[in-house]
């Protein structure tokens, strides 16, 4: 902690955190005066765990480098770790916010785990076969969390695998196959998705600025380069790797806990590719991007409402705009007109 | 022994599908070095303009395929140009976004043209089937046809990348762009012509994997996508018989997984075998090693 404060942070950094605080306060306001739709109130949760699933995925292709498209596997572990350590735990932690302070850390540690057990190999492999692999991983986690039985009852934790094979007099299930973790008793307040964010701000930006981040970056850049200059190459991508892993950990058990039922299904391919959409409108390696693109996106279809039907379809065409006229060099040269003159003007 | 055999037949007809869709992420990404995230869908659209040709407007299922084929091919050709030209010197993150862009679009636009209750694929061979062994090994014409269509489609793709003018160009551009461009080849032009013949199999794909599973939704074409995707990098991406190999192993790896293990875990068991292979053989199976230059 005494790094944090004595490290030389960037001001663009602070105005993140700034804008965070800032749009918390407001959005609390907004919603402590009734000011916000019963279905914005319902979305601050979720938009909180996307933002930092956006983030903490934002880490491993914008600062590491790596395309990940099994990023959702993380928080499918991250959330039906912290749903059932929830659910476990009501009897002994009866204050909700420590019980989901300790199914975070659960969740978190979980994830971290897989991303060290998939990172260690996959992590020698080189850009599409990397994200292939992710991919895989992830449509494995669905598989296995859709095969698994999980039940508690007086005389302990029970668990099985393919088949529900053990029977329980007083007890009740905690993970019951494919139809996931059943009424969850909602304890993520969106004060807690708040700290998350923050939380997961503080971490990321003091890797990037470490002599860690320094290394992650200088991989990502050249990495025979880096290797040759002495950077352990293993070591540092398994360290950003795996520090991703456990934030989208985090991010998938505030989420769970916001829901009333999940499904290992809601964690397929889509998610991880949404978070992607996310980080890439926002820009690589750009916090504040993937924070206001996470937000904006994941409310963007309820705003969309009045099209109903063809909300989801002007969403796609909205996408393929954006990254068209962010992308391509014509139109981003005739962007740069119009602004430009603008700025003349206003001189 | 014989219902393995039946497995075996099943496997390798599921992996023939696959092979065909793997063909068209496989030329792509040699060429155009994107991953064609929207392939998948493409193959859906085939499929349902078969299934409206054949049952709403009773014409012959083979005119239904090749409408389908046309339909697809003018398909592919319009994103491409509308979509992806506009990106040729954009990162290939940016590219891979527009093309989940492109995916979400057809997927959503069908589901309005179309609904998405489920539309029962009309049963072009009548169920026919070569029965052996007193019943006991059941080959179905479908099945058979899968097979062979793959086959002449793996034989004729061969020979025109090998021996066609437009093939030896295209083998030019995958090797290296900058260069084909110098000796007078047009890139763009042969990009277009990589999208237009992924996106006619594709059409071919979804006929084929229709008849097999009947259950037409605008979802149909993305698990096969992706399955067809891994099918291609498990063969070497780039690679055309690798595909085709990668294809029927995959389809042979998932229906024995899902009759002897679980069918609930045939998709984890397939994506496990896949890691493993990369594992020991980073490029793929066909892949080629390239060696890195400093």
């Amino acid at each position: 902690m005494k790094k944090f404060f004595t490290s030389k942070m960037k001001k663009s950094n602070w105005l993140v955190y700034a804008g965070v605080i800032l749009a918390f306060v407001v959005f609390q306001v907004m919603s402590g005066t009734g000011a916000l739709s019963s279905t914005m109130e319902g979305q601050l949760v979720p938009v909180c765990a996307y933002v930092v699933m956006a983030l903490s995925l934002n880490l491993t292709v914008g600062v590491l480098g790596e395309l990940s498209l099994g990023h959702a596997g993380f928080m499918s572990i991250g959330a039906f770790t912290g749903a059932v350590t929830a659910a476990a735990l009501e009897g002994a932690i009866p204050n909700s916010g420590l019980r989901l302070l300790v199914a975070m850390i659960m969740g978190a540690l979980l994830a971290a785990v897989a991303g060290v057990l998939v990172g260690v190999p996959v992590l020698r492999l080189r850009g599409d076969y990397l994200a292939i692999v992710t991919l895989a991983f992830g449509e494995i986690i669905k598989s296995i969390i859709t095969n698994l039985y999980i039940g508690m009852d007086s005389t302990g934790l029970h668990c099985s695998f393919l088949n529900l094979n053990f029977t329980m007099q007083d007890g009740k299930m905690l993970l019951n196959g494919p139809m996931g973790v059943t009424g969850i008793e909602k304890i993520s307040t969106f004060l807690s998705g708040f700290l998350l964010i923050m939380v997961t701000l503080v971490i990321i930006f003091n890797l990037v600025n470490s002599r860690s981040g320094r290394a992650i970056m200088a991989l990502r850049d050249n990495r025979i380069a880096a290797e040759s200059v002495g950077i352990n190459v293993t070591k540092y991508k398994l360290m950003g790797f795996v520090i991703s892993a456990s934030l989208a950990g985090a991010a998938g058990t505030l989420f769970a806990l916001s829901q009333n039922t999940i499904m290992a299904n809601k964690f397929d391919f889509n998610t991880s590719i949404l978070v992607l959409v996310f980080v890439v409108l926002g820009g690589l390696g750009r916090m504040w991007g993937s924070i206001i693109a996470a937000a904006t996106l994941t409310v963007l279809p309820e705003l969309l409402r009045e099209f109903s039907d063809y909300r989801m379809l002007v969403y796609a065409i909205v996408l393929i705009l954006i990254m068209l006229a962010t992308n391509n060099p014509t139109l981003k040269g005739w962007f740069a007109r119009i602004f430009k003159r603008k700025g003349a003007e206003k001189e | 022994m014989l219902s393995f055999l039946n497995h075996l037949i099943n496997g390798i007809s599921l992996g023939s599908i696959y092979a065909i869709i793997a063909l068209g992420y496989t030329m792509v990404y040699g060429i155009a070095k994107m991953l064609n995230f929207a392939h998948g869908d493409i193959i859906m659209v085939g499929a349902y303009v078969c299934f409206f040709a054949v049952s709403s407007f009773q014409l012959h299922p083979v005119v239904g395929l090749l409408l389908a084929i046309i339909v697809c091919t003018v398909l592919g050709t319009l994103i491409e140009k509308l979509a992806y030209k506009p990106l040729r010197q954009a990162t290939s993150l940016a590219v891979l976004i527009t093309a989940i862009g492109v995916s979400y679009f057809l997927q959503n636009a069908a589901q309005l043209l179309w609904t998405s209750n489920p539309k029962l694929f009309p049963d072009i061979f009548n169920g026919a089937a070569i029965k052996l062994f007193d019943g006991e090994l059941i080959i179905t014409v479908s099945t058979l046809v899968t097979i062979a269509a793959c086959i002449v489609i793996m034989i004729l793709l061969t020979a025109f990348i090998d021996k066609s003018k437009t093939g030896k160009a295209m083998r030019a551009c995958s090797e290296d762009k900058g260069a084909a461009q110098l000796m007078g080849i047009n890139v763009n032009r042969t990009i277009s012509i990589t999208f237009a013949i992924g996106s006619a199999l594709a059409a071919v794909a979804g006929v084929l994997l229709c008849t097999t599973y009947p259950s037409l939704v605008p979802t149909t074409g993305s698990m096969p996508g992706i399955k067809a995707f891994t099918a291609a990098v498990f063969g070497g991406i780039g690679s055309v018989p690798g595909a085709l190999l990668g294809g029927i192993l995959l389809g042979i790896i998932e229906i024995m997984a899902g009759a002897y293990i679980s069918t609930s875990l045939s998709n984890a068991i397939v994506f496990a075998v896949l890691i493993l292979v990369l594992l020991i053989k980073p490029t793929g199976l066909l892949g080629k090693q390239i060696r890195e230059k400093v």
